[in-house]
């Protein structure tokens, strides 16, 4: 494995100061870039492959190049929203080296002239919110943000806005209603952010873990960090490892490494030797894969070859001791919970699904459910304005397809199980019945 | 099992919203912006909604961290705590209660200002949250002002089960700690000092090396 970028020396006491980043290099790549033509920094940004790290994968550097050249004003807008079950990487970009992604994101203003910036952090992270805004305090007491800095005659502005709860906010067009001031409701796209985005100006939304790989990719060069990871899949990841694992956390890794090494060279795999039943190679929203899929090739095409995707890179073990149903209950509350309303495929789609499984758990199932279950997933999936109930659906179908045999034998179970309580209770009600006309 | 959303108030036919099947009071007054000049606002909720428009070019920007303020200020997201920041903001109460009620950070009831979110999502019910939740809130019981409730993913799987006690993360919490939490809760003292995440080093066994 090559040197950690993102991670290296992450542990450094003080490294969330600004003269402790300063005194390891920090702010130099700013520098390096503020001294490029705009355009070839978009294409150094293009030639590194990298993909975007919140969940969809899309390639930065082209992102960046969809956003309109002229005279409007523009943002760039870090999302920091991190609500999606399993993920807890970018909480310790934040907590450990804000900096970092600070001089990621004035590269990347730099790059589209966007001189109005916002992080948007969710709510629940107090503390690294905290810290976050006393690093972009100090940024702009040095002169990194402000009027024309280091020199130049580049403007920027960036501000940290907290959200107060809400998943669908990590959906970008979500974060920038939340941004605005209003409930977090996803839009219609097109037309697309890049276009129309954050107060109707063109806008471009990174992830936390994207925009802190800019100031690497300037220090090695965009060769330098393609030559890292595989073909389409380059440079280093951070995958959160967490559920049934010795030693969950946060990794850096190569793209490309084998799915077996992380869950169980890095994470230790599932406690006292028990088998995995499944895992979800990116995040809850993402189909889950079985222990035969352990072999699989940790990068965004091979995890898609595998029928699942690599999302935000948050790996959740699953060991045999759990029961699908209940993990299938879990998810679908979640989303339930999380829907914000606007689509009815989403939030009709999510109610029933929870509904479904929890007659699964009561004992008034029928083996036709699963049937009916997965038939709700397939007409949620690409019927609504967001990804978030296709988000359970992909999840849930999964469960259903791969593990159908434990589903229809707890089915089964349940239903005796509450057929032997019923006929007791009918037992007991007769002989009161009897005593009556006795 | 320990139900998560419990805390959600629910309506007719399951809605979040009260009195949707009521037919409108046409009789009553449309709603109006809060008078500035009649409208008394504490002055430190006052500087904290025009500190936080400064930050936006678009005043409405600043709804969320307007309501943060007040539920400051009063311990939840009070109607007269609305009707002040809405006078502030020139808007009117209802376009900031329609914001708060979308958010499950907002409390729109007071319900203690101690605040514990313990994390029921996946990861962590793996790794036994609902029994934490339970656990804790039997050891609760009816402590003065503590608000605890089950939240879904904290982003702190790695500590999981976890608990988020007036935004500190802690975790992973046993359930023989229970006990000394709750104390600490009901006390206001430093949750679990050495179990807090902020002090946990990264798990990379690359990082350790440098």
């Amino acid at each position: 494995m090559t040197d950690t970028l993102l991670f290296k020396g992450i542990d450094e006491p003080g490294l969330n100061t600004i003269d402790v980043y300063l005194a390891r290099g920090g702010y130099e790549q700013l520098g390096r870039a503020l001294k490029m033509e705009r355009e070839d920094l978009i294409t150094e940004l293009s030639g590194s492959g990298l993909r975007g790290r919140g969940g969809a994968g899309f390639p930065m550097g082209k992102k960046a190049s969809f956003i309109p050249k002229g005279d409007m004003q523009k943002y760039v807008v870090c999302n920091a929203d991190e609500s999606e079950p399993g993920t807890f990487k970018d909480r310790e970009l934040i907590q450990k080296n804000p900096h970092q992604l600070i001089e990621g994101l004035i590269i990347a203003a730099y790059a589209i002239d966007a001189t109005i910036n916002y992080i948007y952090i969710r709510g629940e992270y107090d503390q690294q919110a905290d810290i976050l805004d006393a690093s972009i305090a100090e940024a702009r007491e040095r002169g990194f943000l402000g009027e024309k800095i280091l020199g130049s005659d580049f403007s920027v502005q960036l501000e940290l806005s907290r959200g107060a709860g809400a998943y669908i906010c990590g959906e970008e067009t979500g974060l920038l209603d939340s941004l605005e001031g209003k409930r977090g409701n996803p839009r219609l796209k097109p037309p697309f952010p890049a276009n129309e985005g954050l107060f109707n100006g063109p806008t471009l939304i990174n992830n936390v873990e994207t925009l802190s790989a800019i100031p690497s990719i300037i220090k090695l060069g965009a060769e330098g960090y393609a030559a890292i990871g595989v073909k389409d899949s380059s440079g280093t990841k951070l995958v959160s490892i967490s559920g049934n694992v010795e030693r969950p956390g946060n990794y850096e890794i190569e793209l490309g490494t084998s799915s077996r090494e992380l869950i169980y060279d890095l994470a230790g795999g599932p406690v006292d030797g028990r088998a995995i039943k499944c895992w979800f190679p990116g995040g809850s929203s993402t189909p889950v894969l079985t222990a035969d899929d352990l072999d699989v090739g940790y990068d965004y095409d091979s995890i898609a070859a595998a029928g699942s995707m690599l999302g935000s890179g948050a790996i959740i073990v699953v060991d045999e001791t759990q029961s699908v149903v209940e993990l299938a209950y879990k998810l679908a509350k979640f989303y339930a919970h999380e829907s914000c309303g606007k689509c009815t495929p989403c939030r009709e789609g999510t109610r029933w699904t929870v509904h479904m499984v929890e007659r699964i758990k009561d004992g008034t199932a029928t083996p036709m459910d699963l049937d009916i279950m997965a038939a709700v997933q397939e007409q949620i999936i690409g019927h609504c304005l967001c990804v978030l109930g296709d988000a359970m659906a992909m999840p849930i179908g999964s469960l259903i397809a791969k593990f159908r045999d434990e589903f229809e034998a707890e089915i089964e179970d349940n239903r005796n199980e509450r057929e032997r309580k019923l006929a007791e209770e009918f037992a007991a009600a007769e002989v009161e019945i009897e005593g009556i006309s006795a | 099992m320990a139900d998560a959303q419990r805390h959600v108030a629910r309506f007719t036919n399951d809605s979040r919203i009260p009195g949707w099947d009521r037919a409108a009071d046409l009789t009553k007054e449309p709603a109006v912006v809060p008078d500035a000049a009649t409208t008394e606002v504490p002055a430190e909720l006052r500087a904290a909604i025009e500190d936080a428009v400064r930050r936006f070019p678009v005043g409405d920007s600043a709804f969320i961290p307007a309501l943060y303020a007040v539920q400051e200020q009063y311990g939840w997201c009070s109607p007269e705590g609305i009707e002040q920041a809405a006078s502030v903001l020139g808007r009117t109460p209802a376009a900031l209660t329609a914001v708060a009620t979308f958010y499950d950070m907002f409390r729109m009831e007071p319900l203690g200002r101690k605040t514990v979110y313990v994390c029921t999502n996946i990861s962590c019910s793996l790794c036994g949250a609902d029994e934490l939740l339970e656990a804790l809130e039997a050891e609760l019981g009816e402590a003065p002002d503590v608000h605890i409730r089950g939240f879904e993913c904290l982003g702190a799987c790695d500590i999981a089960p976890m608990a988020s006690v007036n935004g500190i993360y802690v975790g992973p919490i046993g359930l023989d700690q229970v006990p000394e939490l709750a104390r600490q809760i009901v006390a206001g003292d430093d949750p679990l000092p050495a179990k807090q995440l902020i002090k946990r080093p990264c798990a990379d066994p690359k990082v350790a090396e440098k």
